[in-house]
C-alpha cells in the first residue's frame, strides 16, 4: 500500500501538469464554445435561467465534491458558504456600498476563513459524526442570521435596485444574459482549477489521505493540514455562488440562504453523478436540475414537492444499482485520464 | 426569577428528554446492529405521527388507542425499507449508506408534501388533554402520559434486547455478524426484525407525540437532529446511553430556553455536541 502511494506521489512529479488528451480537448473545446455562443441563438428566457442554474450548481456540488473526493469527508452542511458568500456581497452593497464585484472577493475571503476556523476542530471526527457535526453547524448558521438584527433578521436584506450602473451594482435588468456570462465564467473556472488540483502534488496527497490516511501520514504527510486545505478550498469554491445568486434574485434571507435542502442538492448531485470524479457534478446536475425547474413550470405551487420526490427515488436506486454514479456508465477509454486515481 | 421557574423548566425538559430518549433509542438500535444511520429517522416520527392522526380523522380512534395499530404501520415500513433499500447497501461505502437514507428522507417528507400537503393540523379533543398543578408547578397531562409511556416503552425494550433469546440473538450479531452467522443466527433476518423495532419505537413516540404536538411534514427535522445529538452523546449503539442522553437534552433545551435565549434553543443542545465529539468522541457510554 505505502509502495502504491508513493508510487503516485512520484508520478504527480513526473506527470506533466498541462497534459492534454487530444480527443477530450477538441470536445471540452466544442462544448466550451458552444456554451459561449448559445445566448446568441436568441433563446428563451427560461432557457438561460435553466442553463444557469445549471451551471451554478455543478459548481456548487464540485465545491461538494472537492471535500468528498479529496479527503473523504463527508459533510452535510455546505449552505454555510453558499450563505456566507450571498449575505457578503449584499451586506457590503447595502451598507458599506462597496461594489459586488469586491463583496463576492470578501464572500471568498471570510468562507475560507470561516471553513478553517470550523474544519480546525471538526475535521478530526471520523465518519457520521463529522457529517453530523456539519449538519449541526450549519442549522446554526441559519438560526444565528434569523436573529441578528445587523443583517436583517429574519427578513434578510433587500438589494436596492440601481438602474443607472449595472456593471458596478452588478444587476442587470434589461436582460439576464450578464448573469449567464458571470456564471458560465465560474463555471469554466472552477471545472479548470479542480482539474489542476486533481493533477497537482496537492491532489495527489490528498488522495493518498482519502485512501490510506495512515499510510500517507507515515510518509510524512501532514494529513490533518490538507483536510483543512480540502475544506477551505471547497468553502472558497461554493462562497461566489450565493453571491451571484443575491444579485440575481436582490434579496437575501436566512431561510434559503442556509438552507439545510442546498447542502443535501449538492450532496445528491454529486452522488447522482460520480463522487471523486471531476465530472460527476456536472452530470448530476445536468440530469437533476431541469427535473426541479421543469417541474416547477408544468405544476406551479405543487412542484416543489414533486422534483423531490424523483430526486429521493433516483438517488436511492443509483445507491443501490450505481454506488459510483453515473459517470460509471461511461466507456473506462473516455474518462481513463481524468479518473481520480 | 424563583427556583419555581427553573424547577418547572427542570420537569418539561425531563418529560420533552424520554420522548426524545425513545426516538434515540430506535436509531441507536440501528446503528448498532449495522452501522448505518438512519437519516430517514425523523421523517419516519413525521409519518407515525400522521398514521396517528388520519387512524383519529378517518376512524376516530384515539391516538392512545391506536398505537398498536401505528406501530404495525411503522413495523411493516421499517422491515420493507430494509428489504428494499438497506439490505442492498449493507456492504456500500459510509457515502452511499449515508446517501440512501437521506434519499429515503427527501422522498418520504415530498410525499408527505404532495399528498398531505404542508398545513398543520392537530388532534382535536384527544382523551388525554389539560394539565394539572402540584404546589405551583403545572404539568401537561400529554407530556406527563407521553412521557411515561416513552418510559415503559423503553424498559420493555431494555428487557427485550437483554432478556430474551431473541434479543440475545440480536446483541450477537451487533457484536459480531460472521461469528453470530455462524451459530445459526441469520444476520438478515435479525437486521429486518432491527428495523421493525427501531421503528415501532419511533411509532410509539410519534402517537403520543400527536396528543399534543402539531403533525406536519416538516415535524421530524427537529426531533432527528435531537435524536443524533442523543445517539452521539450517548455512544452509537448503546441503549441506556441514548436514555441518559435524550434527558439531558430535554433538560438542556428547556433550561437553556428558560436562562439564556428560547430562540437560541436549538444550538444549546448543538454545542453539546459538538463538545462532546471533540472532548470524547465515543460518547458517554461509547464502546469505542
Amino acid at each position: 500500500m505505502i509502495n502504491n502511494i508513493s508510487a503516485k506521489l512520484l508520478e504527480a512529479k513526473n506527470e506533466p501538469l498541462w497534459y492534454f488528451n487530444k480527443n477530450s480537448l477538441i470536445i471540452i473545446g466544442v462544448i466550451v464554445l458552444s456554451l459561449l455562443l448559445f445566448p446568441f441563438a436568441s433563446p428563451s428566457k427560461f432557457a438561460i435561467h435553466l442553463m444557469m442554474m445549471i451551471f451554478m450548481h455543478a459548481v456548487m456540488a464540485q465545491s461538494w465534491n472537492v471535500l468528498a473526493g479529496f479527503s473523504g469527508q463527508i459533510s452535510l452542511g455546505h449552505a454555510i458558504f453558499y450563505g456566507i458568500g450571498a449575505y457578503a456581497t449584499a451586506y457590503f452593497y447595502v451598507k458599506l456600498h462597496i461594489t459586488p464585484w469586491i463583496g463576492i472577493l470578501i464572500g471568498i475571503g471570510i468562507s475560507g476563513f470561516v471553513a478553517m476556523l470550523i474544519g480546525i476542530p471538526i475535521l478530526r471526527l471520523k465518519g457520521h459524526y463529522f457529517a453530523i457535526a456539519t449538519l449541526l453547524i450549519g442549522i446554526s448558521f441559519q438560526v444565528v442570521f434569523q436573529r441578528w438584527p445587523e443583517v436583517g433578521s429574519s427578513s434578510g436584506l433587500w438589494i436596492p435596485i440601481n438602474r443607472d450602473s449595472p456593471w458596478t451594482s452588478m444587476q442587470f435588468h434589461k436582460s439576464k444574459v450578464a448573469y449567464y456570462y458571470i456564471s458560465l465564467i465560474f463555471f469554466i473556472g472552477t471545472f479548470f482549477l479542480v482539474w489542476l488540483l486533481n493533477r497537482s502534488k496537492l491532489g495527489y496527497r490528498l488522495r493518498a489521505i482519502r485512501d490510506q490516511s495512515d499510510a500517507a501520514s507515515s510518509l510524512g504527510i501532514h494529513v490533518s493540514k490538507y483536510k483543512i486545505i480540502a475544506f477551505v478550498i471547497s468553502a472558497m469554491i461554493m462562497a461566489p455562488m450565493g453571491s451571484i445568486y443575491a444579485q440575481y434574485v436582490l434579496i437575501v434571507d436566512p431561510n434559503n440562504a442556509f438552507n439545510v435542502d442546498i447542502s443535501i442538492l449538492v450532496l445528491l448531485i454529486s452522488v447522482m453523478g460520480g463522487v471523486g470524479n471531476i465530472w460527476g457534478p456536472i452530470i448530476g446536475a445536468v440530469i437533476l436540475i431541469p427535473i426541479s425547474e421543469f417541474s416547477r413550470i408544468y405544476f406551479g405551487g405543487t412542484g416543489h414537492s414533486i422534483d423531490l420526490i424523483v430526486y429521493g427515488v433516483l438517488i436511492i436506486i443509483i445507491c443501490i444499482f450505481r454506488p459510483a454514479g453515473i459517470v460509471s456508465l461511461i466507456p473506462r477509454s473516455f474518462r481513463e485520464r481524468e479518473k481520480a486515481k | 426569577m424563583t427556583s419555581q421557574v427553573v424547577l418547572q423548566a427542570i420537569i418539561s425538559g425531563i418529560l420533552m428528554g424520554l420522548i426524545y430518549a425513545l426516538i434515540a433509542a430506535g436509531l441507536s438500535l440501528i446503528f448498532g446492529l449495522m452501522e448505518i444511520v438512519n437519516f430517514a429517522h425523523g421523517d419516519h416520527l413525521m409519518v407515525s405521527m400522521f398514521s396517528a392522526f388520519w387512524f383519529w380523522m378517518l376512524f376516530g380512534i384515539d391516538p392512545i388507542y391506536s398505537i398498536p395499530l401505528t406501530i404495525l404501520v411503522m413495523a411493516t415500513l421499517g422491515v420493507a425499507t430494509h428489504y428494499f433499500i438497506i439490505r442492498k447497501i449493507l456492504n456500500s461505502t459510509m457515502l452511499v449508506q449515508i446517501c440512501a437514507t437521506f434519499g429515503l428522507a427527501v422522498a418520504i417528507r415530498a410525499l408527505a408534501q404532495f399528498f398531505f400537503t404542508p398545513d398543520f393540523r392537530t388532534i382535536k379533543n384527544p382523551i388525554i388533554q389539560g394539565k394539572f398543578e402540584i404546589s405551583g408547578i403545572f404539568i401537561g397531562q400529554p407530556q406527563l402520559y407521553a412521557s411515561l409511556v416513552c418510559l415503559i416503552a423503553f424498559i420493555l425494550l431494555y428487557l427485550f434486547v437483554t432478556k430474551t433469546e431473541t434479543g440475545t440473538a440480536l446483541q450477537a450479531t451487533a457484536q459480531d455478524r460472521q461469528a453470530a452467522e455462524i451459530l445459526g443466527i441469520p444476520s438478515n433476518k435479525m437486521f429486518a426484525l432491527g428495523w421493525a423495532i427501531g421503528l415501532s419505537c419511533v411509532a410509539v413516540a410519534g402517537s403520543m407525540l400527536s396528543n399534543f404536538y402539531y403533525v406536519f411534514p416538516d415535524v421530524g427535522v427537529n426531533f432527528s437532529l435531537f435524536a443524533f445529538v442523543a445517539v452521539a452523546l450517548g455512544g452509537f449503539g448503546s441503549i441506556t446511553g441514548s436514555l441518559i442522553a435524550g434527558i439531558i437534552i430535554g433538560i438542556v433545551e428547556s433550561v437553556g430556553g428558560l436562562l439564556i435565549d428560547p430562540s437560541f434553543k436549538l444550538l444549546y443542545v448543538f454545542a453539546v455536541y459538538l463538545f462532546v465529539v471533540i472532548v470524547r468522541p465515543q460518547g458517554i457510554f461509547g464502546r469505542y
